[in-house]
């Protein structure tokens, strides 16, 4: 049985502790799951707060859909209990290591190849407690589907990434796992992919998830039996391996090695942008997201990446770390009036800035 | 009754003489509408929670971002309280305005801007009404999913500000998972744009924070919304059972089988009796309880998952099973349940409508204990129910004509929400929690909870401009009537003034 293999410790009362002495000598605190995703944002320079010992699941009630789990609890422990059930977390989380969290998978917020069609980690966050700047541990949100109860700081702190206070338990929304699931290949070329994606987009289909690389178009189905089955036979294609998915999840497909002095970029666009016009070989470009996702491996800076972004309503990231690519911002800068609203907040829920400060930008 | 703002408990409010407002404001927005005069003022009195009325200093009506925008600036440099309106269709008292403030109408805010079908994206300006959007969309096979029950007459705009649900959010969510992006003003009249047409933003997820904020951070001017196909086919099944358990148990077991329904709601007898009274929808009178179950997507998946429904049902006790054979019977059907509010309201003169939200689970003993409340009160509870996604919409019958019955109504709603509470679950669902339920935050969250939330909100309007009163309550007002948590026995903040 996978549950009882996850050690059910609870160590918040170690971990307010450790933040309040970290608040009285203001002491910044470098929060730590299973440390997968440092990459993942600028250094941070602190004391370790470590999560990872923090595990377990608090509980799981398959017929509700919640599930209620200590942040230090292994996202791949998670997954296998829930697999048990047939339920799954819908926003497909990227593991980047045995190692990593489900804690860690909320604070950087990032979610797999279903998102467009399923929804975002924050999607289905239903409720957290958080260790505040204090160290008092608070609950926000519930286990219930609906809740509109005061602001939603559990959302808030999806994607925040540490910088707002210390998340120690989140529950979920989960979904059943589909009862069919296919995947194909078929042979486009881009321009046909992007406009056969658009026109797809709108066929109540039950395509989730969609990729494009080097004349390929990946789909997967998932659904009903009878849905599956009519929608691959209209769409023909060779079948593809459902590895293929998980290996782009977590970026251990063969694309995301990258040549020397090449950066990884995600390019974040609105639904059906074009191809931007970036000198950037075709090979380097990997389309997930029906599009709305592109990896870029370039060597082109920062600027040049996220004018183009811009332009067209997106913005850029950059996956590979400042020792490496010399990219020292790697989230796109804020505008003024969002960033004096940011450092506000940040200076309410972290007045001395313990709380990974400079994770996500210089000030914060 | 505590209800109205009350500056003892609520906070300080700067006393402005109104003629002076209303001169300042005319100069600083000429070319803006500004309602001062008391017949033009008292339509605007409530919003859809009419039990509570208060006249508005001023009536806004802006056309332009540029109005929103120098009203917010003159308003912060006076300290002159803004409270934000939509359709005014709100339950929960979000809109009801303050003798001391400015009351912002947003209704000619109307325009759909653009319907992008291949980008499968609306951007709409927020007086939009909730259904047009549904509408604008149809030409392309597309709508925009979240359906509250009033949405042929309620805003976009205050479907963010409340979040807003429907009877689809198991499967398609609330509002705010259906949001791209908005365009903000804040209290000092800046511009903001949060989320993005791209699936996610850099920074924090301030577009989350913003939807269900019920205007106390921003005022929305602009949204962009998710379009969804259109699913090929929804059918809809609806079971009797002649025991209201058996019914909660069988939406568990619905939910065990795998599937996820466009949408399951659950009726008791008075509801029942009410609806069929009213719409004739063929609702089995007898019942205990029934449940609607719809099941949506692509046809022969539907029809799967519709004889899967109908076996968990068999199992689970129904007394009998009927599936609307056409959309006619269909639209029936739901007629019934839609229409279950005004129903109830024929049967009383008055009722007042919760909204708490629980897991499945208690839903058993929860009903027990409304029903308890019910005998004690001698106040009728008729209960409608989003099953799928435990969120109770128990109303309680009653006179406002006689004598203190809208006191104990009041009473009985806010002991029913703590049962809520209790059982896990949340004081408010979908409606908010406005001026209404406004006590009742003090027995959902504990003092230092409610302390960040005004640390958020200070982070965005320090001096507390923007819909005072309404979404959460000073600790000074939990103190005085909240059944506040009692941690270990000690009282939260002992330094605080009892009143």
């Amino acid at each position: 049985m996978t549950e009882r293999a996850i050690a059910d410790r609870d160590i918040a009362d170690a971990l307010c502790e450790q933040v309040r002495s970290a608040y009285d000598a203001r002491t910044p605190l470098r929060i730590v799951g299973g440390d997968t995703r440092a990459f993942y944002g600028r250094p941070v320079e602190g004391q370790a707060l470590q999560m990872a010992e923090h595990s377990g699941i608090v509980s799981y009630d398959p017929v509700e859909l919640v599930v209620t789990v200590r942040a230090g609890t292994r996202l791949s422990d998670l997954q296998e209990v829930l697999a048990e059930k047939h339920q799954m977390l819908g926003f497909e989380p990227p593991m980047f290591g045995e190692a990593s969290t489900i804690g860690g998978a909320v604070a950087t917020g990032l979610s797999g190849p279903r998102r467009p069609w399923a929804g975002a980690a924050r999607d289905f966050v239903l409720g957290t407690r958080i260790i505040t700047q204090e160290g008092k541990l608070l609950r926000f949100g519930g286990e219930v589907m609906k809740n509109v109860a005061g602001y939603d700081l559990s959302r808030l702190m999806a994607g925040a990434q540490g910088t707002l206070g210390v998340l120690t338990d989140i529950s979920f929304k989960v979904l059943p796992i589909p009862t069919a699931t296919h995947s194909l290949r078929l042979a486009v070329g881009l321009d046909e992919a992007l406009k056969k994606l658009a026109e797809l987009g709108r066929k109540p289909l039950p395509i989730t998830a969609a990729a494009w690389h080097q004349g390929k178009l990946f789909l997967r189905l998932e659904g009903g039996k009878s849905s599956v089955a009519a929608t691959q036979a209209s769409l023909g294609g060779e079948p593809l391996d459902a590895s293929f998915w998980r290996e782009l999840r977590d970026h251990t497909y063969a694309f995301f090695a990258c040549n020397d002095g090449q950066a990884l970029w995600r390019l974040s666009l609105p639904p059906n942008t074009a191809p931007l016009a970036l000198d950037i070989p075709e090979a380097d470009i990997f389309y997930d997201w029906a599009g709305s996702q592109r990896w870029v491996k370039t060597t082109l800076d920062a600027s040049t990446l996220r004018d183009a972004c811009s332009a067209v309503g997106g913005h850029a990231t950059c996956y590979t770390p400042q020792a490496q690519s010399g990219v020292a911002e790697p989230f796109t800068p804020l505008n003024a009036v969002v960033e004096k609203y940011h450092r506000n907040l940040k200076a309410e829920l972290d007045a001395h800035g313990i709380f990974n400060p400079g994770r996500l930008y210089a000030a914060f | 009754m505590n209800i109205l703002f009350d500056e003892r408990l609520d906070g300080k409010l700067v006393q402005r003489d109104k003629s002076e407002v209303l001169t300042d404001l005319q100069q600083a927005v000429p070319d803006m509408t500004l309602l001062h005069r008391e017949e033009d003022l008292r339509p605007f009195e409530c919003d859809g929670l009419a039990a509570y009325r208060v006249l508005p200093m001023l009536v806004a009506l802006p056309e332009t971002f540029d109005q929103v925008k120098e009203l917010l600036k003159r308003c912060h440099a006076l300290s002159v309280p803004v409270v934000t309106r939509g359709a005014g269709t709100g339950l929960s008292g979000g809109a009801l305005p303050l003798e001391q403030g400015v009351l912002l109408v947003m209704s000619r805010f109307n325009q759909i801007l653009k319907v992008d079908p291949d980008a499968r994206l609306a951007r709409v300006q927020p007086g939009v009404r909730n259904l047009a959007i549904s509408e604008a969309a149809a030409p392309y096979g597309l709508y925009y999913a979240p359906d509250p029950s009033s949405q042929i007459a309620c805003s976009i705009g205050g479907n963010v500000a409340e979040n807003a649900g429907g009877v689809h959010c198991l499967k398609y969510g609330l509002t705010v998972h259906n949001v791209m992006r908005v365009d903000v003003l804040t209290i000092e009249g800046e511009h903001m744009t949060l989320g993005a047409e791209s699936f996610d933003a850099p920074g924090f997820d301030l577009l989350a924070l913003m939807n269900g904020s019920e205007g106390m951070l921003g005022v929305v001017t602009e949204i962009t919304v998710k379009l969804l196909p259109k699913p090929e086919t929804a059918k809809v099944l609806m079971a009797s059972f002649d025991d209201i358990e058996k019914a909660g148990r069988a939406v568990g077991d619905i939910i065990a089988a795998g599937i996820i329904p466009g949408g399951l709601e659950m009726m008791d007898k008075l509801a029942i009796k009410a609806a069929e009274d009213f719409i004739k929808a063929g609702y089995p009178v007898e019942a205990e309880a029934i449940l609607l179950c719809e099941l949506d997507g692509v046809e022969a998946d539907v029809d799967d998952d519709c004889d899967t429904v109908r076996r968990v049902l068999e199992a689970a006790g129904a007394t009998d099973i009927q599936q609307a054979r056409d959309e006619a019977e269909r639209a029936k059907f739901w007629a019934g349940r839609k229409n279950a509010f005004p129903a109830v309201g024929r049967m009383s003169p008055d009722y007042y409508c919760m909204d708490g939200t629980i897991p499945r689970r208690e839903l058993p003993r929860v009903l027990k204990g409304i029903a308890a409340l019910s005998e004690e009160s001698g106040l009728a509870v008729a209960n409608v129910f989003h099953a799928g996604d435990g969120n109770m919409h128990p109303l309680i019958l009653f006179d406002a004509n006689k004598e203190g019955q809208l006191a104990l109504a009041e009473e009985v709603g806010g002991k029913i929400l703590e049962l809520c509470v209790a059982a896990g679950g949340s004081i408010t669902g979908e409606h908010g929690v406005g001026r209404e339920k406004i006590n009742q935050m003090c027995s959902q969250f504990q003092a230092d909870e409610i302390s960040v939330f005004h640390a958020l909100k200070a982070a965005f309007d320090p001096q507390r401009l923007l819909n005072p009163g309404k979404n959460i309550p000073t600790l000074a007002r939990c103190a005085e009537f909240g059944a506040m948590h009692v941690h270990n026995n000690e009282l939260p903040h002992p330094e605080l003034p009892r009143f």
